[in-house]
């Protein structure tokens, strides 16, 4: 059931993370809390360190907050158990990993299948041919990660990624392990899928050109929220 | 279902991958290990029972003091069974004027059921066996009977009024006892002579026999169906009752097999529990992944336990085909070195196995795979995220519960399974603490020694909990190895040490005691050894402690059969070599003091015999009172003349005695017996060659049997601690690649790389060391009866052993990874 905020598609409510190390306990995120509705494209920006990998973590329902909740599609992530947030995620998210996070002993077409499969779809095959062709993949569908070029891994994860026309993807520095041509060629990939299927997306970044070409800019640095270039309604 | 149809179409991909390949590996060795042990004890197993059979010459034998009536031998066919029939009776046979007491043998066609007899065409001349009976009108007589009568094969002989041609020199018959009621030479002739020849009458002392084999089930079966119904005259006895020391050897068999046997099944244990860990780690970034896609615990358990499953069908598969040519080759191997003896099995080794095999993946396997359930997501993220590891009470729980199954099973004795597992438990514990030992030695040690040491050393330490498995799995695999090397040899050496070459291989027994100086002359004429002439005297035992034998109550009824039946007494100043006192006291070399009586251990128990109680004997119209002052143990295996009751001297002074004797004859000299029987032709001779190569033969076939199946032992350890290097062998490639990156040389690395390996090796080596000798020790005495003798150079052998070993799987399985392109593998880190 959704709440009255239905273009909301994911809230941020004073998300603290702390950890315990040997020198006590550290704050990785400190109070962050904001709105994203749907069809935005963020980037969430700072230094090394400041936070970005662990609220992406958080908004995905990968981990949890040590205080506040987030609320992905209009469920309460903290209320859900591990499977619950699996089937939040398996219906409605998507992700993009900067080191591509394909698995070797499946070839292209079978990656992009994983996901399909696991949400049931029946026509997986079919509708994974249809996406790897959009991604400029179609003459190389039966190939191995290690055979895959890695401009072309990133291919097949973003393909993986809108395979199930997610509302929300996340894509944590989806250029890092690319050159600056490669990588130019994968963003550009990635905001006409995003525009194509209207997908939410939350883009975690050091390039500021890549942030530039977002609707919305976060900023974080050690763990706080420290500016929001757009205001979500 | 979802998650079903997923695994089983994902397990393609996977096997394709070759990801799966070291488990699939594991799994299908401990088969074929399994496999082949099964089989080959199976077989062996049957070889070696089948040979104790021969002394019955059946699986089951009916005796009766009269014919036995058809009616058995009807129930007997309705079983699918087979059945002969034999007579025997003593009667004086005669050559011209000589004449000779022996025991006749009338056999039917098939004689003898299991075993074969042995004849040969002269006196000492060449033996064969033979698979048929002396046709109607001729013999098969004994040599000793031949020697005394003065006949040779060819002549005639008479029995009552038969007239019969001696076809044959009979050297061996399977139901020959060594026992003093067949004291007399044999004379095997055809059943069909007997009508005709006028010795079967009112009175005449015939033992019939009905003999019965087949199938061990149909035998089982039949037994049970016959035993309320027989009637009193007819005596069933079994092989187990039969033959005491053929049954002991088969017995200790069987034991040595399945300790093999148990053997590899713990070392198959330990490299499906290494390679599933790794099967595990490998699929950790996997099942993370799928878990951010959305993979919920039940997908990912259900995707795992199937894919395991399915791994185990392969393993089983392709291990039960290996094991099987394997087995066969072996047999055929074994079966020319024991003339073709070996009978064959069904698939239940198979079947049994591939069971075991699946219970071998659940319990060593399913860990991992729980593990694997709890994958943190978050780790698509952050590699460092670990699930928490499966607690120890499930890990512990499974392997013991799986272990004491499958152990249960092949070993068939709680005892010896207790034994076991308590041996593996606390050699595993004190491996671990001691591993966790050495890595916080090596963490200090480290300083101390040049850089690739110090690589090497650090690598131990910094794996910590891992470095301590490892030299568990090292540890216990060559445990196990240098177990099986001690029982192989130590155990069979010991063992074979009380039958050695100079095992006796002649009793003489009925020597008059003015024979005795006459036939040890004649001994030191032919320069064999004289032998220890060792007094007989016949009693009867009246009372004990005052209590009439007849009326007394006795803890079983072997105790009141020895107590009632007629009693060989001896008398001696020296305890016998080959006795041993358990309770009591030997008298003094030169006691002559009121008789004292010496008792056999078991004949003490089953009559309720106790130190100080009072025999009163029988003997030739005296008395003789004497009191209990020991209790021994005798070695029924050493063929030297041993009693149930020995006296002290002077107790039977003056009473009829004879005397027996036995001493090794070597083959060349052997004709001297000959002339022995002519010239003291009341003395008998019993050869006990045959007996021994029967009881040699059987310990030959256990020996063999436990070398065939130590080749698949030894294969199950190569893997467990290939499984063990394996493990690691992807951080190892990453870090040698940083390393070499860095600017070290390649030896530098692979000289890092072996001193890690050869500080596992050596702690484990010690350990196991340690183990083996405490576990051989905690076997030999415990379970096959024989002193253990400590063996230091098994030191040696284990951690040099340990280090070689180690060092050698490590070469082999780390030499990709420190030679592997550091670019590449850098490059390749995470797909």
């Amino acid at each position: 059931m959704l709440d009255q905020s239905v273009d909301k598609v994911l809230v941020a409510h004073k998300l603290s993370k702390e950890v315990s190390s040997p020198e006590g306990t550290l704050t990785i995120l400190n109070d962050v809390s904001f709105n994203i509705v749907a069809g935005e494209t963020v980037a969430v920006v700072g230094a090394s360190g400041a936070g970005k990998s662990t609220l992406l973590a958080l908004l995905a329902g990968l981990d949890l907050p040590t205080q506040g909740h987030v609320d992905l599609n209009g469920r309460n992530l903290s209320t859900l158990d591990e499977d619950g947030r699996a089937l939040v995620r398996a219906e409605s998210v998507g992700f993009v990993f900067q080191s591509f996070h394909l698995v070797p002993s499946l070839n292209a077409l079978e990656n992009v299948m994983l996901p399909l499969e696991l949400a049931g779809h029946e026509q997986a095959r079919k509708m994974a041919r249809s996406i790897i062709e959009k991604v400029g993949l179609a003459e190389r569908w039966s190939h191995y990660p290690a055979q895959l070029s890695g401009g072309e891994k990133q291919r097949v994860a973003i393909a993986r990624a809108f395979a199930t026309e997610p509302a929300v993807l996340f894509a944590d520095e989806p250029t890092g392990n690319l050159d600056s041509r490669t990588g130019a060629n994968i963003m550009e990939l990635m905001f006409e899928l995003n525009r194509s299927s209207s997908t939410t997306l939350i883009l975690v970044t050091h390039d500021t050109s890549l942030a530039e070409r977002c609707d919305r800019v976060l900023a974080l640095d050690a763990g706080r929220l420290v500016s929001d270039s757009g205001v979500a309604s | 279902m979802k998650a079903t149809l997923f695994a089983l179409r994902s397990f393609g991909r996977e096997l394709r991958s070759g990801e799966v390949l070291v488990l699939l590996a594991a799994v299908s060795l401990a088969v074929a290990a399994l496999t082949a042990v099964g089989f080959l004890t199976d077989r062996i197993g049957k070889a070696v029972a089948r040979q104790a059979n021969e002394v019955l010459a059946a699986d089951l034998r009916l005796r009766s003091q009269a014919p036995v009536p058809d009616e058995w031998r009807e129930i007997a066919a309705e079983f699918d069974l087979q059945t002969a029939d034999t007579m025997s009776f003593p009667s004086v046979v005669f050559h011209g004027d000589e004449n000779a007491l022996s025991t006749i043998k009338a056999v039917s066609e098939k004689y003898p059921l299991r075993g074969a007899v042995r004849i040969a065409d002269e006196l000492f001349g060449e033996q064969r066996e033979v698979d048929d009976i002396p046709v109607p009108g001729e013999v098969w007589a004994d040599g000793a009977l031949l020697a005394r009568v003065g006949a040779e094969v060819g002549d005639m002989l008479d029995i009552g009024e038969l007239h019969l041609r001696v076809s044959a020199v009979l050297t061996y018959r399977p139901d020959q006892s060594i026992g003093f009621a067949s004291l007399a030479p044999t004379v095997i002739l055809n059943i069909a002579d007997i009508g005709a020849s006028g010795l079967i009458g009112e009175g005449s002392r015939v033992r019939y026999a009905l003999l019965v084999a087949g199938d061990e089930d149909d035998v089982t079966s039949f037994n049970d169906a016959i035993r309320d119904k027989l009637p009193e005259e007819i005596r069933v006895r079994s092989q187990e009752e039969s033959s005491e020391r053929a049954y002991n050897a088969a017995d200790r068999a069987q034991r040595f097999l399945s300790l093999t046997a148990v053997i590899s099944l713990l070392l198959s244990a330990v490299a499906v529990a290494m390679s599933a860990r790794r099967f595990a780690q490998r699929r950790m970034d996997t099942v993370a992944l799928m878990k951010s896609l959305g993979a919920t615990q039940g997908f990912v358990i259900t995707v795992a336990l199937v894919q395991l499953l399915l791994l185990g069908l392969l393993g089983v598969m392709a291990g039960s085909v290996v094991g099987y040519v394997a087995e066969e080759v072996l047999a055929r191997i074994l079966s020319d070195l024991l003339a073709g003896d070996l009978p064959g099995t069904g698939l239940r080794p198979v079947i049994l196995a591939s069971g075991s095999a699946l219970v071998l993946l659940l319990g060593f396997a399913l860990p991992s795979m729980i593990q694997l359930r709890n994958t943190p997501p978050l780790r698509v993220l952050r590699h460092d995220e670990m699930p928490p590891a499966p607690s120890r009470l499930l890990v512990g729980g499974l392997s013991l519960a799986a272990v004491a199954l499958l152990l249960y099973r092949s070993v068939g004795d709680p005892r010896m399974l207790m034994i076991m597992i308590g041996g593996i438990v606390i050699i595993s514990a004190a491996l671990y603490a001691v591993g966790r030992g050495l890595v916080s030695v090596i963490g200090r040690a480290r300083s101390g020694v040049g850089v690739a040491w110090r690589y090497g050393l650090a690598n131990v330490s910094r794996r910590g909990r891992d470095s301590a498995v490892q030299v568990v799995a090292f540890g216990l695999g060559i445990t196990v190895l240098l177990l099986l090397t001690l029982v192989r040899t130590d155990l069979l050496e010991g063992w074979r040490a009380t039958l050695d070459e100079d095992a006796p291989n002649h009793f003489l027994i009925n020597i008059q005691p003015h024979e005795v100086d006459a036939v040890a002359e004649l001994f030191a004429e032919n320069e064999v050894e004289v032998p220890i002439f060792t007094p007989l005297v016949r009693a009867r035992m009246m009372t004990i402690n005052g209590e009439s034998v007849k009326e007394r109550a006795y803890p079983n009824e072997e105790g009141e059969w020895l107590a009632n039946r007629e009693a060989n007494l001896s008398w001696s100043a020296n305890l016998s070599s080959s006795n041993e006192i358990l309770d009591g006291e030997w008298w003094p070399a030169e006691y002559n003091g009121p008789p004292l009586v010496s008792i056999e251990e078991e004949s003490a128990m089953n009559a309720g015999l106790a130190i100080g109680d009072r025999l009163k004997f029988f003997v030739a119209g005296r008395e003789v009172d004497a009191e209990i002052a020991s209790i021994r143990k005798v070695n029924w295996d050493s063929f030297q003349p041993n009693f149930f009751i020995v006296l002290s001297p002077g107790a039977l002074d003056g009473m009829p005695t004879t005397f027996i004797s036995s001493m090794r004859i070597a083959e060349e000299k052997q004709p001297m017996l000959i002339d022995l029987m002519r010239k003291h032709p009341s003395i008998s001779v019993i050869d006990l060659g045959a007996i021994l190569q029967q009881v040699r033969g059987i310990i030959e076939k256990a020996s063999l049997a436990v070398q065939a199946v130590f080749l698949f032992t030894l294969a199950a350890g190569i893997a467990v601690l290939f499984a063990a290097v394996q493990s690691t062998i992807d951080e190892r490639r990453f870090e040698s690649a940083m390393l070499r990156a860095l600017g070290a040389r390649r030896r530098t690395v692979f000289a890092g790389v072996m001193a890690e390996f050869a500080a596992l090796g050596a702690a484990a080596g010690v350990l196991a060391s340690a183990g083996a000798s405490i576990l051989a020790a905690v076997v030999a005495v415990q379970l096959f009866d024989l002193p253990y003798e400590f063996n230091p150079l098994i030191w040696l052998a284990g951690v040099g052993a340990g280090i070689f070993v180690v060092c050698i799987s490590g070469f082999f399985a780390a030499r990709g990874a420190v030679n592997a392109a550091p670019v590449d593998v850098l490059r390749d880190a995470p797909a």
